[in-house]
């Protein structure tokens, strides 16, 4: 009798508990969300009183048939997230294997580690445009001294996007050591010793008995990061400002999405290329999550 | 404790396959401890940088004979301050990130409490769609609503939109901590004759306290980070620390002492926060990275 009272207090208290944050969610997300969709429909545009009418699917199509701005802002988002985050996986496994078992001075090299990742995207953005100065910067002398001629880096066109490629890799490798050390240090050890007492070489061990193990951890890992790298704006914005640069040339979908609405208030039109944008983010943490529930 | 030991010392010299492993063993170590130190390197130099150049003039700042050897100035933060635009601009960081952290855990502890404690994942999930979706596709309908509304460029749409990541972070941090407390704690407490709300508060509520901190210290970092809402939602005189950087950017590009010196001025809090928090901010970081 007492029990089912504890209960159904309990189950009142929950939702009571619950209901401020879904609130919040409703008001600031989901309401949000379900507008951009309506706005996605109209031909909204200039002030923000303009009066905009119903154009069905126009926008989308618009969008989806503009090979100037809009395929190669996707292409460009996409080139840059497989880019980095490939990257960041393999340097961050590495690093994390190198460590993995404890060392004095673990917790400072944790530290250092962290600063990069805590760092404000806009300042890390500023630091490396001193850093990467055609003419002035520290990166040019470094590799003067290697006999490598001057880049122009974040000055080029062709070297933008890899460019920002690297700066992502500096800021975001930590966080995929830190994550696979998690992973790492929830693994067992002892199929590990039996490998090595069955003379497996420590490459075949990583290969064979280490890398299985961390499956989960990786896709979780992959999920995380390529969700982040997908929506990268702060880095790109403060180093090549708005449109990604005076030819686009780094103008990814949150970029070119984000000029369309506050440069040009083509409202209706960037709501479309936002759902697109959703729709495949939501679609790639899907992929990835049924890969991780068969892995596991 | 060495005397217990057994007696390391071999009947005969090693044989030469042990001598060999022994000479491996110590190269691989030696090799690891130098991996080690260059990966740090290679982390904190750009950073290093930063602040070496805060305390140069801008003729030292392009010269690589002033690299390293160079005689420090404090004339950039000097200049920083007396701007009249950094000061203000710290001050309404401080206020967005401190307003919307309060707010967001005031929100989101409870609904971690009820989704850990219950394993409630549908209403988990729902808090997850935040950590997907683009945060640009809510900045167009809230722009285009807030301005109707006539709030854009005031601290509510400010906090309301820093709110949208600490809401989430704080929550999905703190689910973990809830749910794997043992719900027997709270239940010897209803039966002591306290309220179901007070069993939360007097006893779950304490001992997720140091989850508390440092998921809210996580929001306030990604708070002071943020960028894309303050470049729209502030104005003026409510605009952020990373809006100011950008904007003295645009304008005063050749001024990199000025620019570093704002950067390093920037990064005290976040570089404050790693240093104490590097224990507990990995598990909160890896709960729920969030970004625009």
């Amino acid at each position: 009798m007492a029990i089912r009272t504890l209960e159904q207090e309990n189950r009142r208290l929950k939702w009571t508990m619950l209901a401020p944050a879904l609130i919040f969610i409703g008001v600031m997300i989901v309401f949000p969300i379900i507008y951009t969709v309506y706005l996605s429909l109209t031909d909204a545009f200039g002030a923000v009183n303009a009066d905009s009418s119903f154009i069905g699917l126009l926008n989308f199509s618009d969008a989806l048939s503009d090979m100037r701005r809009f395929w190669p802002a996707v292409g460009r988002t996409v080139v840059f997230t497989i880019a980095a985050v490939a990257l960041e996986l393999t340097l961050g496994l590495a690093l994390a294997m190198l460590l993995r078992r404890p060392f004095r001075g673990m917790r400072w090299v944790r530290t250092i580690m962290m600063v990069p990742l805590l760092a404000t995207p806009v300042a890390v953005g500023v630091l490396w445009l001193l850093i990467l100065d055609p003419t002035t910067g520290i990166a040019n002398t470094l590799l003067g001294f290697v006999g490598i001629p001057p880049q122009p880096f974040l000055g080029s066109i062709a070297q933008s996007l890899p460019t920002l490629v690297l700066i992502d890799v500096w800021q975001w490798t930590p966080m995929m050591t830190l994550l696979l050390l998690a992973g790492l240090s929830t693994l067992p050890n002892e199929p590990d010793e039996a490998a090595l007492v069955d003379g497996a070489s420590p490459w075949q061990r990583f290969r064979h008995v280490t890398l299985p193990m961390l499956t989960t951890t990786i896709i979780t890992a992959l999920v995380l990061r390529s969700v982040d790298a997908l929506k990268t704006f702060d880095l790109i914005y403060a180093t090549k400002g708005p449109g990604g640069g005076s030819s686009h040339e780094a103008e990814t979908l949150n970029i070119y999405a984000y000029g369309l609405t506050f440069d040009y208030q083509e409202y209706g039109l960037a709501a479309a290329v936002l759902v697109v944008f959703t729709v495949i983010i939501v679609l790639i943490v899907l992929a990835l999550r049924r890969r991780s529930a068969k892995a596991s | 404790m060495t005397a217990t030991l057994p007696n390391p010392t071999p009947v005969s010299a090693p044989s030469p396959g042990v001598q060999r492993h022994v000479r491996r063993r110590r190269t691989l170590n030696g090799l690891r401890i130098g991996g080690i130190a260059l990966v740090s390197a290679v982390f904190a130099a750009p950073l290093i940088w930063m602040v070496l150049a805060a305390f140069k003039t801008n003729v030292q700042i392009g010269n690589p004979a002033n690299a390293v050897v160079f005689t420090p100035t404090t004339q950039n933060f000097r200049n920083v301050f007396s701007e009249g635009v950094f000061l203000p601009a710290m001050l309404n960081s401080a206020i967005v990130g401190i307003v919307s952290t309060a707010l967001s855990a005031i929100i989101a502890v409870p609904a971690a409490w009820a989704i850990g404690r219950f394993a409630m994942q549908r209403a988990g999930n729902w808090v997850l769609i935040a950590r997907i979706i683009p945060a640009v596709s809510l900045l167009v309908p809230w722009y285009y609503l807030f301005a109707r509304l006539e709030l854009v460029g005031g601290y509510t749409v400010l906090v309301l939109s820093h709110m949208f990541v600490s809401v989430p972070l704080i929550t999905w941090i703190m689910i973990g901590f809830f749910s794997s407390m043992p719900p027997e704690l709270e239940e010897a407490g209803r039966v002591d004759g306290l309220s179901a709300f007070g069993a939360f508060r007097r006893i779950s509520l304490p001992l997720a306290a140091p989850g508390t901190a440092t998921a809210c210290v996580l929001a306030l970092v990604f708070s002071w980070n943020n960028f894309m809402f303050a470049l729209i939602l502030s104005d003026e005189s409510t605009k952020t620390l990373p809006v100011a950087l950008f904007n003295f950017m645009s304008y005063a590009s050749v001024d990199w002492g000025g620019l570093m010196a704002a950067s390093t001025l920037m990064s005290v809090p976040v570089i404050l926060a790693a240093v104490f928090g590097q224990r507990y901010l990995v598990a909160g970081l890896t709960a729920g990275a969030t970004k625009g």
